[in-house]
């Protein structure tokens, strides 16, 4: 085993349990914010994708491929924070002022 | 071997100014994930952490074009950064804009779509890293082929069972589980050949086993998926975001970035905590949901008649105006009928009028009220109630003893009795005890039942009115009416 695949395992490993330590103590009022949360976080496949456009070259198939891999990677990833953070935003500790919204 | 590869100048030795700046920076970005996740416990935080989650992200994504312009290893054709770079931008256009126009009920099918993308990208780029070695240089060494396998094989079992999901909460797929005759043949034949596929792969690279792994995992994605009622489906939709943060895992082994690997490992073990702790509120094992039929209602119609005979006692908006209007204390129990009938406003309507007349309101919140655990707390949020008056199972459950007036407003199964005896389909699930209280109103289209297809023995409770209506047509009516107590 080469070095490198040991330390990447490592990470791996100690990941994994980080995860399971920060992630169980969330209310569950959170819990839908947060799956959200987490499901943007996987969106880092656009690194994964962006480092694919080397091994790419100049073959047609294989860009489209990578066109696609970039394409579903940035709507995972933008899509994911943009709706997380506006579902956060409306979490609020005390009622707005009556005109806040105006109407029904 | 091991203390050679523990000692960090071997690890080290190659590393380039470059290649150190951006490795030091994705550290960075991951304390931003660990960050981000750990602020999103408290909801005066939470927002904050995503922003923080979001701002590693846009390091990385950053620094991973650094890394490619500035190293030797790393040549991209123009025509790569064309391929990479518009399917970026169409990508994050697509995603910005669903994520701006999606309803706050749609919530899931959209999480659930985001989630089939994530698992299509992590499949893609082992798929393009995989056949340019078949087609070029070739080096199959098993630290690359086992990886690239699992990567294509949960990828695509994500994506296809997501977009399947998707369509089931949107009610595109039938929300009833889907059976044909030999389809779990299929399902066990499909595993079979999405594992054999990827044991084909490692041991004897090439074009057709990488092809059989991909159809044979998008079979299994369907397969898994069909035959999984659509109460079940948040359940399913956790489980594959955990799914997804493993390929992604996955496909960082496979690129060699350990950015990938550590925030899919995070959001792997995520979504299996989330997954366990949803299974739990409905008192369903991740087993038994998976083998699916769940909700069919041939299971629990039949089981012991309601005790206390069965008549059902119907009211109008005037007996319920005049209940809340005299009540010291009420507590809302909103559940997916509300949102189904978007009256989230006039709920929360409801409840500031009765709070701004010297009423106590709570909203009590099963864990698995709504379609997510928690949907249901930004369904309310959004209608402006505040979180403070959001109370979850444990905590609201002594407070019905003392309650005036529960108002039940789509929500069924998760509040009827039965569940505390043996021998039914709900048998077990932690229920909010809302016949603790001394009255009862429900509102409710029609006397018809829940996802788990058995009567509810809260509507023939004697102290229960059931107030027929539509959720946002006969709030606005009651809202009408109350506010003419109050004058």
């Amino acid at each position: 085993m080469s070095p490198e695949l040991l330390t990447a395992l490592s990470f791996f490993v100690l990941a994994l349990l980080v995860g399971f330590e920060v992630i169980s103590k969330i209310p569950a009022t959170l819990h839908t914010p947060m799956m959200s949360g987490a499901n943007s976080i996987h969106g880092v496949v656009l690194v994964g994708a962006i480092l694919i456009a080397s091994t790419a070259g100049e073959n047609i198939t294989l860009l489209v491929l990578a066109f696609f891999a970039a394409a579903f990677a940035a709507m995972n990833v933008v899509g994911g924070y943009v709706v997380t953070d506006r579902m956060l935003g409306m979490f609020k500790a005390r009622p707005k002022g009556a005109d806040a919204k105006g109407g029904k | 071997m091991l203390v050679m590869a523990l000692d960090p100048e071997v690890a080290t030795a190659n590393l380039t100014t470059v290649e150190t700046i951006v490795k030091l920076v994705y550290l960075l970005a991951a304390v931003g994930f660990v960050m981000g996740l750990h602020l999103m416990r408290s909801p005066a935080t939470a927002r904050k952490g995503n922003l923080l989650s979001a701002a590693g992200m846009t390091l990385a994504v950053a620094m991973t074009v650094v890394l490619l312009l500035g190293t030797d290893g790393f040549d991209v054709t123009t025509w790569g950064w064309i391929a990479v770079g518009s399917g970026a931008l169409v990508g994050s256009l697509a995603g910005v804009i669903s994520a701006l126009k999606v309803q706050m009920t749609d919530m899931p099918q959209l999480v659930s779509i985001f989630n089939a993308v994530g698992g299509g990208a992590a499949a893609l780029v082992a798929v393009v890293d995989f056949v340019h070695r078949v087609w070029g240089p070739g080096g199959f060494e098993m630290a690359f082929t086992v990886p690239v396998g699992l990567d294509i094989l949960i990828g695509t079992v994500t994506f296809s069972g997501s977009i399947i999901a998707a369509g089931k909460l949107q009610g595109i797929v039938s929300g009833a589980p889907i059976t044909f005759f030999g389809s779990r043949l299929l399902l066990i034949a499909s595993a079979l050949g999405g594992i054999g596929g990827v044991v084909w792969l490692v041991v004897d690279p090439g074009m057709l086993p990488l092809i059989v792994v991909a159809i044979a995992a998008f079979a299994f994605g369907i397969l898994m998926v069909l035959p999984i009622g659509g109460a079940d489906m948040p359940v399913v939709v956790s489980l594959l975001n955990a799914f997804t943060g493993l390929a992604v895992a996955m496909a960082g082994f496979v690129v060699d970035n350990t950015i990938l690997i550590v925030a899919g490992a995070l959001v792997g073990a995520s979504g299996s905590i989330l997954t366990k702790l949803m299974a739990d509120a409905m008192n369903r094992s991740i087993m038994s949901i998976m083998v699916g039929g769940y909700g069919t209602g041939d299971g629990g119609g039949a089981v012991a008649a309601p005790a206390g005979g069965g008549t059902v006692h119907v009211i109008g908006a005037e007996d319920v105006a005049i209940q809340l209007a005299y009540a010291q204390k009420v507590i809302i129990v909103p559940g997916y009928g509300l949102a189904a009938a978007q009256a989230q406003r006039e709920a929360g309507e409801l409840g500031s009028l009765l709070e701004k007349h010297g009423v106590t309101v709570y909203y009590a919140i099963h864990p698995v009220a709504g379609r997510m655990p928690g949907h249901m707390n930004v369904l309310l949020a959004e209608a402006d109630v505040p979180y403070t008056q959001l109370k979850e199972m444990e905590e609201v459950n002594g407070e019905f003893d003392s309650c005036d007036v529960s108002v039940v407003i789509g929500a069924n199964d998760v509040t009827n009795p039965a569940a505390r005896r043996p021998g039914n389909a709900i048998s077990g699930m932690p229920i909010l005890d809302v016949d603790h209280s001394k009255s009862i109103v429900v509102i409710k289209r029609s006397l018809g039942h829940g996802y788990a297809g058995m009567d509810n023995e809260l509507y023939t409770n004697p102290k229960t009115g059931m107030f027929l209506s539509d959720a946002k047509k006969g709030l606005s009516e009651l809202l009408q009416v109350i506010g003419g107590y109050f004058e």
